[in-house]
């Protein structure tokens, strides 16, 4: 039961847990403020103000996030003898139509997350560009999933609710109208 | 202690987005493609439980488990940056598969080029500190 993948049931409640562990322990639910606590701890306060803080305030989500890649280590390597992500025959269909044909057979498109793939420079720039706009879109709408569609909606929080239009307004147009630009089998 | 009940809290969390795929880019897609109902059972339930979980500690007045008062903060009134931002966002989530907190445990699960995706999302939050300024907000 444990070793194969974990329903939404199981899942979605869990995560909800957790959001209010973090509550309960005085501090909120957001992942995607660490990216601006890696820039304090760079050194981009010397650009400007807004990356100078007390990072010593902030530890306790590096700790967090430390935890995360522990649990996808353990995730991964222990708790998952097989892979493949069982996505509909739909999905399937679409994806082997862009050129994925690991769709079906690993966590991961091998096309784009496997050490292969890497030498493809295409990779490169669409991992890179990929980044940039997860960073950058997140601080510019202040949270990502955690802290806007699972801490901002269960606080009842109309700008969540906006900015969670947005994820979909801009996930809707990357895979209608920009994969088949992007990708071809 | 507190520090091991955050790496505990965190690793929880880890295990629990790795086994249930919202870390897989392919479950993200099928999201995006309304082709399955899993990230909506996902995202949908984790809600359900959420709205009563944060509703109980206001409504309680519950105190923290360090003996403080609980204020939890409304988010600032805006339009603009949310759907701006939120859109960028999503169209990264499409892109990368992976959200900030799945990028994480992807990099503990040894999928190498995630980390390629970490780079540019330090770079984006970079240059959003930079740019506040003069961004619409």
């Amino acid at each position: 039961m444990l070793y194969q993948p974990w329903p939404w049931y199981v899942a979605g409640p869990l995560i909800a847990i957790c959001m209010a562990l973090l509550i309960l322990m005085g501090k909120r639910f957001g992942m995607s403020s660490n990216l601006e606590t890696f820039c304090s701890i760079g050194g981009a306060g010397k650009f400007t103000d807004y990356f100078k803080v007390d990072i010593k305030s902030k530890r306790w989500n590096l700790l967090v996030v430390l935890g995360s890649v522990i649990g996808g280590f353990l995730g991964a390597h222990w708790l998952s003898p097989n892979p493949a992500v069982d996505i509909s025959e739909k999905t399937v269909t679409k994806l082997q139509k862009l050129g994925f044909d690991s769709a079906g057979t690993a966590y991961l498109p091998t096309e784009l997350f496997s050490l292969e793939s890497l030498s493809d420079l295409k990779v490169w720039i669409i991992l890179l560009i990929a980044g940039f706009l997860v960073g950058f879109g997140t601080r510019y709408a202040g949270g990502c999933t955690s802290g806007h569609a699972i801490s901002g909606l269960s606080n009842l929080q109309r700008p969540s609710l906006i900015a969670v239009i947005g994820f979909f307004i801009g996930g809707l147009i990357m895979v209608n109208l920009l994969f088949p630009l992007i990708f071809t089998a | 202690m507190k520090n091991i009940v955050y790496i505990i809290l965190g690793t929880f969390l880890g295990v629990v987005l790795y086994k249930s795929e919202a870390a897989s880019w392919f479950r993200i897609y099928e999201m995006f493609q309304f082709d399955s109902f899993h990230m909506y059972g996902i995202i949908g339930s984790a809600l359900a439980v959420g709205v009563v979980l944060v509703f109980w500690i206001k409504k309680s007045k519950v105190k923290s488990f360090f003996g403080e008062s609980i204020h939890i903060e409304n988010k600032e009134k805006s339009f603009t940056r949310y759907i701006l931002g939120g859109t960028l966002f999503g169209l990264g989530w499409a892109l990368a598969g992976a959200c900030p907190g799945p990028i994480y445990i992807l990099v503990g699960a040894g999928y190498w080029p995630i980390i390629i995706v970490l780079i540019g999302a330090l770079f984006g939050a970079f240059l959003y500190g930079i740019l506040r300024g003069k961004l619409p907000h």
